[in-house]
């Protein structure tokens, strides 16, 4: 088989980047996610369907994707969202603060609702037997942390900040840091899985993950901004990132849970 | 506190792939065993998940969400109750019916839960909201399983009444004895399964 040079990748991502610029010079929308065929990450060949999706109207309040999945303070422990207390040490590596809100498309917070990440190490390595990554494991680091927004939608982890970590989709590929996030909202239909990253990567560019979102304004909603004010003195460095989720929300009367 | 101002229309946050590793932090155990131990009524949902070349999906992972056997979509917590004392999982209280499952595929490409007859209401035939997440797949898909047993409500449902029959047929289970229900998930090429766009 041909080897895949990160020269290859750089033309195939500059080539679906043109595809995008071309559809929105004919007049296309805007496209907030990524298209699920992305030659560029090389998993994605034979896992995105070929035929359109079916268009299910959001305006029937008693669709069963207009409602969601319920979580409570059973689902969770009080050190789930601080990933530097899990275990009896102190993990390696740079504390960081992560905080932000969970918004609706309107801006509405979305409330006492599960949020979930999980990360690699600093080293950049997972806690996961399939992560053959020579770097070290930290027994003191597992990287899985869980909350439930507060009425403002806001939520908050301690963690560490995670290290970038070679794969193999092409020679020499890397992953710039990132923290994956699970999000739930009103509705199942907003359901979200992404990943948020770090400012300033020097591999944003070479990553087709990242660059799958072919949107210039969407892709940089994925990277957090430093916040000063959410540095903690002697602790830990502040980041700041709000995720804003999409497709039609529940009805109103479902707020306030 | 509520928040009264007038709605400002935001972008949404892009979407990404699950990637290889989320074993370690999404599955939890009990995650698809819906049903209370030993409930009369429980059913078995099962299949496997296929990529374009037919071959199995070792890596995906698949959520349900759906109303209780009396139609009630509100949903309860408690899916992935957890032990105060060792931070670990307890599994559910075997009272409450949540709604909610998950289970990641195994090396097989397979996936099953145990549930309860999701409710419906007139004019809607029942069925199980499912999502699908996995490694190669940058958004997530929505599709949905209906029962086959279930024609008479079936042939009205306004969704599967909209579909040709070839892309209605990857929407509703196969039957199998022992209330088994058996759905396979095609994500590419020849019964490639209906995945649906909420709108």
């Amino acid at each position: 088989m041909t080897e895949i040079s990160q020269n290859d990748i750089d033309k195939a991502i500059a080539h679906k980047r043109e595809e995008y610029l071309a559809r929105r010079a004919a007049g296309a929308p805007v496209e907030n996610h990524p298209q699920r065929d992305y030659a560029p990450y090389r998993s994605s060949a034979l896992r995105h369907p070929q035929q359109a999706p079916v268009a299910v109207n959001g305006g029937d309040p008693e669709t069963v994707e207009l409602h969601t999945p319920v979580f409570g303070v059973s689902d969770i422990t009080e050190i789930d969202s601080d990933l530097t207390r899990q275990h009896n040490g102190e993990p390696l590596g740079e504390r960081i603060t992560v905080s932000g809100r969970l918004l609706d498309a309107s801006g509405r917070p979305v409330r006492s609702q599960l949020i979930e990440i999980w990360q690699a190490n600093a080293s950049g390595r997972y806690a996961h037997m399939r992560d053959q990554h020579p770097a070290p494991l930290d027994p003191n680091f597992t990287g899985v942390g869980r909350t439930l927004t507060d009425d403002e939608g806001r939520y908050t982890f301690t963690t560490i900040k995670p290290g970038a970590y070679p794969w193999r989709n092409h020679t020499n590929a890397w992953r710039p840091a990132h923290i994956h996030f699970s999000l739930f909202g009103s509705a199942f239909s907003q359901r979200l899985i992404t990943q948020m990253y770090f400012p300033n990567d020097p591999l944003f560019a070479y990553d087709p993950i990242l660059q799958s979102v072919t949107d210039d304004k969407a892709r940089s909603r994925l990277v957090a901004a430093y916040d000063h004010d959410l540095s903690v003195p002697e602790f830990s460095l502040g980041y700041h990132w709000d995720i804003v989720l999409d497709g039609p929300s529940a009805t109103w009367i479902e707020e306030g849970r | 506190m509520t928040t009264t101002s007038p709605a400002t229309p935001l972008t949404p946050t892009p979407s990404h792939t699950i990637g290889p590793f989320y074993g370690y932090a999404l599955p939890f155990p009990g995650g698809p065993d819906l049903a209370p131990a030993g409930h009369p009524d429980t059913i078995s949902v099962h299949g496997y998940v296929y990529d374009g070349a037919g071959d199995p999906v070792q890596d995906a992972l698949i959520e349900i969400w759906q109303a209780a056997p009396d139609g009630s979509l509100d949903g309860a917590p408690g899916s992935m109750r957890r032990d105060p004392v060792t931070g670990g999982f307890v599994g559910r209280n075997g009272i409450d019916f949540t709604g909610f499952g998950r289970i990641a595929t195994d090396k097989d490409g397979r996936w099953s839960a145990h549930t309860l007859p999701p409710g419906a209401r007139p004019g809607h035939a029942p069925y199980i909201s499912v999502c699908v997440f996995a490694r190669g797949l940058l958004n997530h898909l929505f599709t949905r399983l209906y029962f086959p047993d279930q024609a008479e409500a079936n042939a009205t449902d306004p969704l599967l009444s909209s579909l040709d029959e070839e892309r209605r047929a990857t929407l509703v289970a196969t039957v199998e004895p022992n209330r088994t229900y058996r759905f396979d998930i095609r994500l590419q090429g020849e019964g490639e399964t209906a995945f649906l766009d909420f709108v």
